[in-house]
C-alpha cells in the first residue's frame, strides 16, 4: 500500500510540474519593434505593399512597414463598393468569351521593370480559374487591360516579367486538350498540353496581346521568373506532375523522384515566330482595354493565336530534373543563380546559368522528355542547400547576397547564403508561410531592409470571428544579421505572392483628379447647362452633372415602367479628393463613385411606378445631405412628358 | 528750373524696370488654410489676371453666399496695365524733360496711383465679403467675410493671409526709390 502511495504522489508532483510545457508562439517578439513599424499620424509609409488577394480576385495595397491597408484595387471581382463592374463603362472589363465572369482567384503580381528593376509604371496580376492577365496603372491605381489566355486551365504560373517588361509570361496549371476538343479524360498522355503564353507589352501603351505560346507537354506548370542580367532572354518554369496523372494527383503525381525546371530561351522562340515556325490556331479569347480618352472600356474578341512546338523549334526549350514537384523557381538578383524549390524535397537545388549554358553546349543530355532534352542535373547544378527546413516553396533575395526561402511544412523563413549555400538563419511564421516577398527582392536591385511573409493559416493569431479567420501576413526586420519579427497584419483574401516597392517611385506620380477637358466621355456634361434628359424608344439617357452640393437634374419625369435609364454622371469637380456618389432606391445593381472629372453611368430599369430618391453616397461636403433629388416613375403607357430641372420650384401646390 | 542728378536719372530707368515685372509676375497673394485643405489655398493677383486655386476658391464660397470671381468682372484688369504703361512712359518723358519738378510730380502721381489702387482692392474686398446672397445655406449672423486686405486673419474654418507677391515687391521698392530719390534731389538742390 505503501508502495503505491509512494507511486501515485510521485506521478502527481510529476504532473503538477508542468515542466513538459509546448513552447508556445507568444514569446516569438522582442526588443523594440514597436518603434521598427511606428509610423506616426500623418507621416507616410516607406512602401507600397501591393498583395494579391487570392479568392477575393482583387489586388490590396498596403503600406510598410506600417501593414496599414491603403486600397483595394478591383481587377477580377465585381465590386459594389465604387461600381466597377457594375456601371457601363467598366463592364466590360469581366467579360470573356464565356461572356461576364464576376469574380476570380487572384495570385500573383509583378511590377513592371526596366533593366531588371522596378520602373513603377504598372502592375501586373494573374486570374487563375478564367485564364486572365490584368495590367493595373499604377498613377490612378485603376485596372486599364485584362486579356483572356486561350489554350490555357489554371493560370497559376502567372504573371512574370522579362527584364524590360518585354513579355508577361504565362504557364498552365492545368494542362488540357488544345481549343475545345471533346477526349476522354483518360486520353491525358495524347491530347493533354501545357503552354505558355508570351503576352508582348507595347513600351508606351502598355498594351498587351499574345505574341506566341509554347506548346509543352501534359503536366502542370508552376511558379517560374525570367532570367536577367546574365541570364537575360531565358525563362525558367517549375512544373510538377510530370507523371501525368489525372486523377488523386496528391498520390499519382507524386511518384517520380524528380520533376523539372523548364529553360525556355524565349529569344530564340521570338526568332522562330518571326521566321514563321509557329503555326495560327484558331481560339476565341476576349481583349478588354479601358480607354482614358473616352473612360469607358470595350472589350474585343480576338480569334487566334500563334503556337509554337518545340519540335518544329530544336534549341528552344530544355528540361533541367529538380527533386520532388517543385513549386518555386526563382532567380538570384545577378541572373547566374536559379533556385528550385521542390515542396516536398528535404533540399534546395541551386542551377547555375553558366552550367546550364556549358551543358547545353556540351550536350550533357539524360534522356528527353517527349522530344526536349534533359540536361544531366549533375550538369546545370551550383549545389545543393541541405537540411534548410520542411516543404520549400519560395524564394527571395536581398543585397548582400543573402536567399530566404519559405518553408510550408515547418512554418519558417531560412536565410542562407548564395556563395557557399550554408543556413545562416531561420524564424518561425504564423503559420504555414506560402509567399514571401523582399521589396524588389525579385529584380536586380532589393531593398534588403524588410522581408513579409503571407501566410495560409492564423489559427489563434488574432481575436477570433467565428470558423472563418482572416489570413495574415508578417513583417520581418531582415536589416542586420539576425532577421526579426516585428508585426503581423491580417489581409483581404488569401495572400500569394506580392510585390513592394518604395513609396518614392509612385507618390509623386498620383493622379489627383481627371481633367474635365479631356474628359471625351460619349456622355459627358460639360457643365450645368448641358444637362439634358433625352428619351429615344424605351431607352432614357439623363446627362446629370454633380457638384458640391446638388445633382443637376435632380426633378427628372417622364419615365416608365420598362424604361432602360442610364445615368451619366459627371462629376464637374476639379479639386482633390473630392469624389461623388450616385445611388438610386431599388436599383438592383451598385453604386456609382465619380472621380473628380470623371463621367459614370449606372444603367436603371425601373419595375414599379412611384417616386425613387437618388442621392450622393460619398459624404462630400457640409451639404452633402441636401444632395439628392427624385425620379418620377409613372406606369407603362402612360403619357407623362420628360420634365427636367435643378432648383426650379413649381408655382401650384399640391397636384396630383 | 533745375536738372535731374545722374541718380535720378537712373532711379528713372530702375522703375521702370520694377514696374515692368508686373507682367511677368504675380503681384498680390492671398493664401486660404482649412483643416480640409492641408496644402493650402492661393489666389495670385496679376495686374491683369486672377490666377491659382480660384476655381476652388469659387466652388467653396457659394455656401455662404459669396460672388464667385471671374476675370472678366475686374475692369481694373484693364485700366491697372493702362495707367502703369503710361506712367512708365511718362518717366521717359520726365527722363527726357530733365527737370526736378517733373520728377516730383511723377512721384506724386505714383502715390496716388498707389493709394487709389489699394482704396479699390479694399473697396472689392468688403464688397465681396459683404454682398453675400441671401439665400446662401450657410448663414451667420453678423458675419461677413471681408478677406485681409494686408496681414492675417481668420474667417469660419479658414485661415487668410494677404500679402504681395514678387512683383509687388518691386511695386513696392519703385515707391520707395522714388520717394528716397525725390528727397535726395531736394536736399542736393537746396544743399548749395
Amino acid at each position: 500500500m505503501k508502495k503505491i502511495i509512494l507511486a501515485l504522489s510521485s506521478v502527481a508532483v510529476i504532473a503538477s510540474m508542468q515542466s513538459c510545457k509546448m513552447k508556445s508562439a507568444e514569446s516569438a517578439v522582442q526588443g523594440d519593434a514597436a518603434s521598427k513599424v511606428y509610423v506616426a499620424p500623418g507621416k507616410y509609409d516607406e512602401f507600397y505593399n501591393f498583395v494579391s488577394g487570392g479568392f477575393s480576385g482583387q489586388v490590396t495595397v498596403y503600406g510598410l512597414p506600417s501593414g496599414r491597408l491603403l486600397k483595394v484595387i478591383p481587377v477580377f471581382s465585381l465590386f459594389p463598393e465604387n461600381g466597377y463592374g457594375f456601371n457601363e463603362e467598366t463592364k466590360p472589363m469581366l467579360n470573356t468569351s464565356n461572356g461576364a465572369v464576376p469574380w476570380d482567384d487572384q495570385h500573383h503580381l509583378m511590377l513592371s521593370q526596366t533593366n531588371g528593376e522596378q520602373d513603377g509604371r504598372w502592375i501586373f496580376a494573374n486570374a487563375n480559374n478564367t485564364p486572365r492577365v490584368a495590367r493595373i496603372d499604377l498613377t490612378t491605381f485603376k485596372t486599364m487591360e485584362i486579356l483572356q489566355l486561350p489554350n490555357s486551365a489554371g493560370n497559376h504560373s502567372s504573371p512574370f516579367l522579362t527584364e524590360n517588361t518585354e513579355y508577361v509570361v504565362a504557364g498552365t496549371r492545368f494542362s488540357v486538350p488544345l481549343g475545345e476538343e471533346d477526349v476522354p479524360i483518360s486520353s491525358f498522355k495524347q491530347n493533354f498540353r501545357s503552354t505558355a503564353s508570351f503576352i508582348s507589352v507595347d513600351k508606351t501603351t502598355g498594351h498587351m496581346s499574345i505574341a506566341f505560346q509554347i506548346m509543352l507537354p501534359g503536366m502542370n506548370l508552376d511558379l517560374s521568373r525570367a532570367g536577367k542580367g546574365a541570364s537575360h532572354g531565358w525563362f525558367f518554369f517549375s512544373c510538377y506532375n510530370t507523371e501525368q496523372a489525372y486523377t488523386l494527383l496528391e498520390v499519382n503525381a507524386s511518384q517520380k523522384d524528380k520533376d523539372f525546371i523548364v529553360a525556355v530561351n524565349w529569344k530564340k522562340a521570338e526568332e522562330y515566330a518571326k521566321a514563321g515556325k509557329g503555326r495560327k490556331v484558331a481560339a476565341e479569347y476576349a481583349h478588354n482595354v479601358y480607354d482614358e480618352d473616352k473612360q469607358t472600356a470595350t472589350s474585343t474578341m480576338e480569334k487566334e493565336v500563334l503556337v509554337l512546338d518545340p519540335k518544329d523549334c530544336p534549341d528552344m526549350v530544355y528540361m533541367i530534373p529538380c527533386p520532388k514537384s517543385p513549386h518555386g523557381c526563382d532567380v538570384s538578383p545577378t541572373g547566374e543563380y536559379i533556385v528550385g524549390s521542390g515542396k516536398l524535397a528535404a533540399l534546395i537545388p541551386v542551377f547555375s546559368f553558366a552550367k546550364i549554358t556549358k551543358a547545353i553546349a556540351d550536350k550533357q543530355f539524360e534522356g528527353d522528355f517527349y522530344g526536349i532534352p534533359v540536361i544531366k542535373y549533375e550538369a546545370a547544378l551550383h549545389g545543393e542547400v541541405k537540411k534548410p527546413g520542411l516543404g520549400p516553396l519560395h524564394t527571395e533575395f536581398d543585397d548582400h547576397g543573402n536567399a530566404y526561402t519559405s518553408m510550408f511544412l515547418s512554418s519558417e523563413v531560412v536565410k542562407w547564403r548564395l556563395s557557399d549555400l550554408q543556413v545562416v538563419d531561420r524564424v518561425p511564421t504564423y503559420y504555414s508561410v506560402g509567399h514571401l516577398m523582399v521589396p524588389g527582392g525579385d529584380t536586380k536591385k532589393p531593398w534588403g531592409k524588410y522581408l513579409v511573409a503571407y501566410d495560409k493559416i492564423t489559427k489563434d493569431r488574432y481575436l477570433p470571428t467565428g470558423p472563418e479567420l482572416c489570413q495574415s501576413a508578417q513583417l520581418y526586420d531582415i536589416s542586420g544579421d539576425k532577421m526579426q519579427l516585428i508585426l503581423d497584419f491580417p489581409t483581404i483574401g488569401e495572400p500569394h505572392y506580392a510585390q513592394a516597392c518604395p513609396a518614392s517611385l509612385i507618390k509623386d506620380k498620383q493622379v489627383k483628379f481627371f481633367d474635365i477637358n479631356k474628359n471625351h466621355h460619349q456622355f459627358v456634361a460639360m457643365g450645368e447647362k448641358k444637362t439634358n434628359v433625352v428619351r429615344t424608344g424605351n431607352r432614357v439617357d439623363v446627362w446629370m452633372t454633380a457638384i458640391r452640393s446638388h445633382l443637376t437634374p435632380d426633378n427628372i419625369e417622364g419615365v416608365y415602367v420598362g424604361d432602360e435609364v442610364y445615368f451619366h454622371v459627371t462629376n464637374l469637380e476639379q479639386d482633390w479628393d473630392i469624389p461623388h456618389g450616385f445611388a438610386i432606391k431599388n436599383n438592383p445593381g451598385a453604386e456609382l463613385l465619380i472621380m473628380p472629372g470623371e463621367t459614370v453611368t449606372l444603367k436603371y430599369v425601373p419595375t414599379h411606378p412611384g417616386i425613387y430618391p437618388f442621392y450622393c453616397t460619398d459624404f462630400c461636403s457640409a451639404l452633402h445631405q441636401e444632395m439628392s433629388g427624385y425620379l418620377r416613375v409613372s406606369p407603362k403607357g402612360s403619357n407623362v412628358p420628360i420634365k427636367f430641372g435643378t432648383g426650379v420650384v413649381a408655382d401650384t401646390t399640391a397636384k396630383k | 528750373m533745375k536738372k535731374l542728378t545722374l541718380p535720378g536719372k537712373i532711379s528713372i530707368a530702375v522703375v521702370i524696370l520694377c514696374l515692368s515685372t508686373l507682367w511677368f509676375l504675380p503681384m498680390w497673394q492671398i493664401d486660404l488654410r482649412a483643416p480640409q485643405y492641408p496644402g493650402g489655398l492661393s489666389m495670385k493677383i496679376w495686374i491683369n489676371d486672377v490666377k491659382g486655386d480660384v476655381d476652388i476658391i469659387n466652388g467653396l464660397n457659394h455656401y455662404i453666399g459669396m460672388k464667385t470671381i471671374h476675370k472678366k468682372d475686374f475692369p481694373e484688369f484693364i485700366f491697372l496695365p493702362t495707367t502703369m504703361m503710361i506712367f512708365m512712359g511718362l518717366g521717359l518723358i520726365v527722363l527726357l524733360l530733365n527737370r526736378k519738378l517733373y520728377y516730383y510730380i511723377w512721384t506724386g502721381l505714383f502715390a496716388f496711383i498707389g493709394f487709389f489702387s489699394f482704396y479699390d482692392f479694399y473697396k472689392w474686398e468688403y464688397n465681396y465679403g459683404h454682398n453675400l446672397d441671401p439665400s446662401a445655406p450657410i448663414k451667420i449672423p453678423d458675419m461677413s467675410y471681408t478677406p485681409p486686405l494686408f496681414g492675417y486673419k481668420k474667417m469660419l474654418n479658414f485661415e487668410a493671409l494677404s500679402q504681395p507677391d514678387i512683383s509687388g515687391w518691386f511695386y513696392i521698392s519703385a515707391g520707395v526709390i522714388m520717394v528716397g530719390i525725390s528727397i535726395y534731389e531736394y536736399r542736393k538742390s537746396h544743399a548749395k
